[in-house]
């Protein structure tokens, strides 16, 4: 106590004999985990409020004692300061870091809190273990097994409660399994907005509810399902369809938006079974929307794109690839991109672009409606990540007009399209059918119908690469599936093309797509791939402040305009 | 290189005569001759198979004819050779069984990777699978030697059950405690 303190605001506080510095106030579950001791809780949850009702917690807290009488702190013989223990214990999600603090995480009275609480949460609790969908990643097991007695002094009856209520489309409960903390209630008042959930009756009759005549619907229902620490919350659509322990998670990102949501996708041998959020305090917290979690059947999808073809016959990737670069030399050629490409694929697309000398590079933009949320107005992930590589020096816009003017005047003879149907953007079968049209992509639409050339491409499970999204914060996704038979990375694909186009080499991986990247494009100067951080890095995109970005505000996001006006 | 000689002794009269040697061997034929005979005369004849032999693992019921699985996938999880496959099921609602929710939909061990080691036996929480008293497999290809679900009640039949866990549950939520 007696050192200097450098005067940077925080506070000392002992956590088991351990010296720890941290903001006055602070949480004592997170500083108690900074340094590596973990505070078993249920209820607590970092981005909610304290509701302190689980009582696993319970920790035991003391301060420094000080003389009645004089006023003076109380010392040891060696000069070391005399702790005051409180008699009873505490919670210490709903304690907050004070100077001089003393917290025991591991005396017996703690151990025997920690015991007493989980033998009166397992009371009534299933042994639904070898059903339970939670099971390899269930809080209560974990905790039964390293603060439980082990075994059960339990004579009576269990309790008994409906096991199968559907909550909403995308959510069922088991009520003898939960152990009502009260966190998905939270998460639907704090987070979501939308309050249906709540408990009624007292005592062991006490049961999580939906508001009668509602449902828990909203798009960020299967939030409550990840939030809970027992299996009561499931999700219908993952419900009994693989154990959690086969899966193996891959950090990857949500496609549907400009905002980006982290997100991990957990797959067992070659299948994705479910895809959670992975927390990014800049980005999404710990959360993300329910229709972010339905991408991944894209990748079973029927009208996926297994086999390369020339004119409607199947043909080998290097046929296609020769007969795609021998109709994209016969310009003029129009470039329509995507904003759902990765930024490499972007970067080589405005490669392919110079050397065509395309006579249009555009984005097909997508619009719809943001929730102020997670799900921003711009449906394209990656807009952005297109402006900075030069692909395109303007907002995309949702119709190709421009285009279908400049095919019927016969300015464009070949179209190369990647990832986007040109007649949802605006081009009629007339106007496909006199042009010759080069499709990469990766699920069959009229475009690839009416394509000369078709390269099946992967999707973003099934390969890697960064996007940007609407902070100009770029993000890593990783390959979570092996792509499926005949398609091939988009990448090897677009390198093919551009090293065909250019007579010289191109790269066609990412880690060298990053190299060529970093040395051309300011904004990415001194970054690699394997550099960024899974949670992202913040680009410099202030040579595009004029432009009006349709996003509104969301969570962790203000859009330029607002802040001007909010100011001004 | 260095060679040693080793002196090679000369043959006692004993050993030159070879009778003493023929007669050791003779004493063990006649002593085996009439001992009992431990061989029996496979396949006709099939040797007894001792309680806690592991043999084929199979696939039981409980004496009410409920299959016991209820795919919780550990047997696949601790299987050394992965010779388990589980596919998970729900149990549909209008089931007699549907409050135990979970069943396989297809289970399969491959007999060309399973190694007999019983892990799986150990493991189940259901004791739902067992390895019983099967010992000699054969089959003409590989498929036929994955047992599916069908073929795994077949061999494994019904086993007394001690603790009617499910049954025991759905008495309760019968008789009451009901919440």
């Amino acid at each position: 106590m007696s050192d200097a303190k450098p005067d940077d605001g925080l506070i000392s506080i002992n956590i088991d004999g351990q010296e720890v510095r941290c903001q006055p106030g602070a949480n004592i579950i997170e500083v108690a985990a900074s340094i590596g001791i973990e505070i078993p809780h249920y209820c607590y949850h970092p981005k909610l409020s304290v509701s302190g009702n689980c009582r696993m917690c319970l920790v035991q807290l003391g301060l420094p004692g000080k003389d009645r009488a004089t006023g003076q702190p109380m010392l040891n013989a060696d000069g070391t300061p005399i702790i005051q223990w409180f008699p009873g214990p505490a919670i210490a999600c709903g304690t907050k870091a004070s100077p001089g603090m003393h917290i025991r995480t591991d005396s017996d009275m703690v151990k025997q809190c920690r015991e007493g609480v989980t033998e009166f949460l397992l009371l009534n609790h299933p042994l639904d273990c070898p059903i339970c969908d939670q099971a390899g990643e269930c809080r209560l097991q974990e905790f039964s097994a390293e603060h439980g007695r082990g075994y059960s002094r339990f004579t009576e009856e269990k309790n008994v409660k409906p096991k199968r209520t559907v909550l909403g489309p995308r959510v069922m409960l088991d009520d003898e399994r939960c152990i009502l903390c009260s966190r998905c209630i939270r998460f639907c008042r704090e987070i979501a907005k939308d309050d249906v959930l709540g408990f009624t009756d007292r005592g062991s009759y006490t049961t999580l509810t939906c508001y009668p005549g509602r449902q828990l619907e909203n798009n960020y229902s299967l939030n409550t399902v990840d939030i809970c620490p027992v299996g009561a919350l499931t999700s219908r659509d993952f419900r009994f369809k693989m154990r959690v322990w086969f899966l193996k998670p891959t950090p990857s990102i949500d496609t549907e938006t400009s905002v980006g949501c982290n997100t991990e996708v957990w797959s067992r041998e070659g299948k994705i079974y479910r895809i959670t959020p992975r927390r990014n305090d800049e980005v999404n917290d710990t959360w993300m929307p329910d229709s972010g979690r339905e991408l991944y059947k894209q990748v079973e999808a029927e009208n996926r794109l297994k086999q390369a073809a020339v004119a409607g016959q199947p043909a080998s990737i290097e046929e296609a690839l020769a007969a795609a670069s021998k109709n994209l030399a016969d310009g003029p050629v129009a470039i329509v991109g995507s904003g759902r490409c990765s930024v490499e694929e972007q970067y080589l697309l405005k490669k392919l672009a110079d050397a065509l000398g395309a006579a249009s590079r555009q984005l097909v933009s997508r619009i719809g409606e943001g929730d102020g949320l997670l799900v921003s107005a711009d449906r394209n992930p990656n807009v952005r990540g297109a402006l900075l590589t030069g692909l395109i020096d303007d907002l995309p816009k949702q119709r190709l007009d421009d285009l279908a003017a400049r095919i019927d005047a016969g300015e464009v003879r070949t179209i190369f399209a990647v990832n986007e149907d040109l007649t949802a953007a605006g081009l009629s079968a007339e106007q496909l059918a006199k042009a010759t049209i080069v499709y990469l992509g990766t699920h069959a639409n009229a475009t690839s119908e009416a394509a000369a050339v078709v390269l099946p491409g992967l999707t973003v499970f099934e390969k890697s690469g960064t996007f940007v999204n609407q902070q100009f914060r770029l993000q890593k996704f990783h390959r979570a599936v092996p792509g499926v038979p005949g398609a091939r990375d988009d990448l090897f694909l677009l390198g093919s093309l551009l090293a065909n186009a250019t007579g010289s080499q191109a790269p066609t991986v990412v880690a060298s797509v990053w190299e060529a990247m970093a040395a051309e494009i300011g904004p990415f100067k001194g970054l690699s791939f394997a550099a960024i951080p899974d949670t992202g890095v913040l680009v410099d995109g202030s040579a595009f402040a004029g432009l009006p970005f349709v996003e509104g505000k969301s969570l962790h996001y203000e859009p330029a305009g607002m802040e001007a006006a909010a100011t001004s | 290189m260095p060679v040693k000689v080793v002196e090679r002794k000369p043959l006692t009269l004993a050993e030159r005569t070879y009778l003493p040697q023929i007669l050791s061997g003779l004493r063990i034929t006649f002593r085996n001759m009439f001992k009992p005979k431990v061989t029996v005369e496979y396949p006709e004849e099939r040797p007894p198979i001792p309680p806690g032999y592991r043999g084929v693992p199979t696939l039981v019921k409980d004496p009410d004819g409920r299959e016991k699985c209820v795919s919780c996938q550990l047997c696949e999880f601790v299987c050394p050779p992965k010779a388990i496959r589980i596919t998970p099921g729900e149990i549909p609602e209008d089931s007699e069984y549907a409050h135990v929710e979970k069943a396989p939909q297809e289970f399969e061990i491959n007999m060309l990777r399973c190694i007999y080691c019983g892990l799986c036996q150990e493991v189940c929480p259901e004791e739902a699978i067992w390895l019983q008293n099967i010992y000699s497999v054969t089959g003409t290809s590989r498929e036929e030697l994955v047992n599916n679900k069908a073929k795994l009640y077949e061999l494994g039949g019904t086993l007394a059950d001690k603790h009617f866990k499910w049954e025991k549950k759905r008495r309760a939520a019968e008789r009451g405690n009901a919440h």
